[in-house]
């Protein structure tokens, strides 16, 4: 989505005449100038398309009966309401047990959103609300979301929730409110400032290190070295989505 | 005609009233600013076109990951929650104040926290 430019040519040429006539100036062309922004303190560059976030879950150090990630997780995004049927409430993260009937192996692993390079919710999305940054991650924005919920529907991981109630719990920078699709945000807010996603930590804090969290674009971070030694597998590959979550050991 | 002119007399008994409550006006909005300091940009500014900065921000910031902005929610609301109830809504809240004077809805609260440094608390799953 572009942003909406609601400049006007008077508010332009006003300002252009105060720059002119101010210090803040900077002639880019004889006749041509370039009005500069002071700030206090510059803002962060952004979203860069060089970056792409990405996860390993080693399923065989992930513990069954161990749901630090589901906490850090709630607790970091503020999901916190109680709802009358438990089926409606918000899962950004889930625990999920397998067993193999005839082998009888288990594993256990979190599921959550897997950062889809070609996210099918972001294809349907009818007002353009699901959308993925450049960066690869995933989210919603809330102000365009009409909660109509066709994102869920075409999620092959059922990664999303829908807010069924009022809600006045949040926190200051995690937004969230009735009406609108949600889901894992690979904890934005802390990725932007240079911090791990509160689930990766949970686990490290555990001490069962099964999750690994980086940049798969940059040779020399950790998860893009141990997928390049060790074979890990993309939930649903056939769907061709390739994914930012990789597990390691199903 | 007697009749007449104590109905026109009432009429216009009524209409006086009527203006003079209309002159004292509904209340002006409480604006309390209780961490005077400088604002991103000045008060005439930031009362015509606060909407406008924080639109062009918020997409910015959710779409393309600029952050530390100079116009941005966060930093409205810590600076101007009340220092009472901590908030920038409720009835002599910076935004709602005036926000019902003017009787612009926003809808910011049914998602943004309205309270600076709140902190909310999970729940176990």
């Amino acid at each position: 989505m572009t942003e909406p430019n609601d400049k006007s040519r008077r508010g332009f040429l006003g300002a252009a005449a105060v720059g002119a006539a101010g210090l803040g100036v900077a002639a880019i062309a004889p006749g041509l100038h370039l009005i500069e922004v002071s700030q206090a303190s510059a803002p962060s560059q952004g979203a860069s398309s060089k970056v792409r976030w990405g996860m390993l879950i080693d399923t065989t150090k992930c513990a069954s009966g161990c749901d630090a990630c589901v906490k850090a997780c709630n607790t970091e995004n503020g999901i916190n309401e109680v709802l009358k049927d438990p089926r409606q409430a918000s899962q950004w993260i889930r625990k999920i047990d397998l067993k193999d009937p005839k082998s009888g192996i288990a594993h256990s692993l979190p599921m959550m959103c897997q950062h889809c390079e070609h996210p099918p919710c972001v294809d349907v999305c009818p007002t353009g609300a699901s959308m993925k940054r450049a960066d690869g991650i995933v989210l919603v924005d809330r102000h365009t979301c009409i909660g109509c919920r066709y994102c869920m529907l075409a999620c092959p991981y059922k990664a999303r929730s829908f807010v069924h109630m009022t809600l006045t719990e949040q926190n200051p920078e995690v937004p969230r409110g009735q009406g609108c699709v949600e889901s894992c945000t690979f904890c934005v807010q802390r990725v932007d400032k240079g911090q791990i996603p509160a689930c990766v930590e949970a686990c490290a804090n555990a001490e069962h290190n099964a999750m690994l969290f980086g940049d798969l674009n940059d040779l020399n971070s950790a998860i893009a070295q141990r997928v390049a030694q060790v074979k890990t597998t993309q939930v649903r590959a056939d769907l061709k989505l390739n994914v930012g979550v990789r597990y390691q050991g199903i | 005609m007697v009749r007449l002119l104590a109905l026109m007399a009432f009429l216009i008994m009524g209409a006086v009233a009527s203006l003079a409550a209309h002159a004292a006006g509904v209340p002006k909005p409480v604006i309390k600013i209780e961490n005077p300091g400088q604002c991103i940009a000045a008060t005439e500014d930031m009362r015509v076109n606060h909407m406008n900065m924080l639109g062009h921000q918020r997409d910015r910031s959710l779409r393309q990951g600029i952050r530390g902005e100079k116009a941005n929610l966060n930093g409205c609301i810590n600076c101007h929650a009340s220092k009472t109830t901590g908030s920038v809504i409720g009835k002599d809240g910076f935004c709602e104040s005036c926000h019902t004077y003017t009787a612009v809805k926003v809808d910011c609260w049914q998602c943004h926290q309205p309270k600076a440094g709140y902190k909310a608390a999970g729940i176990k799953p």
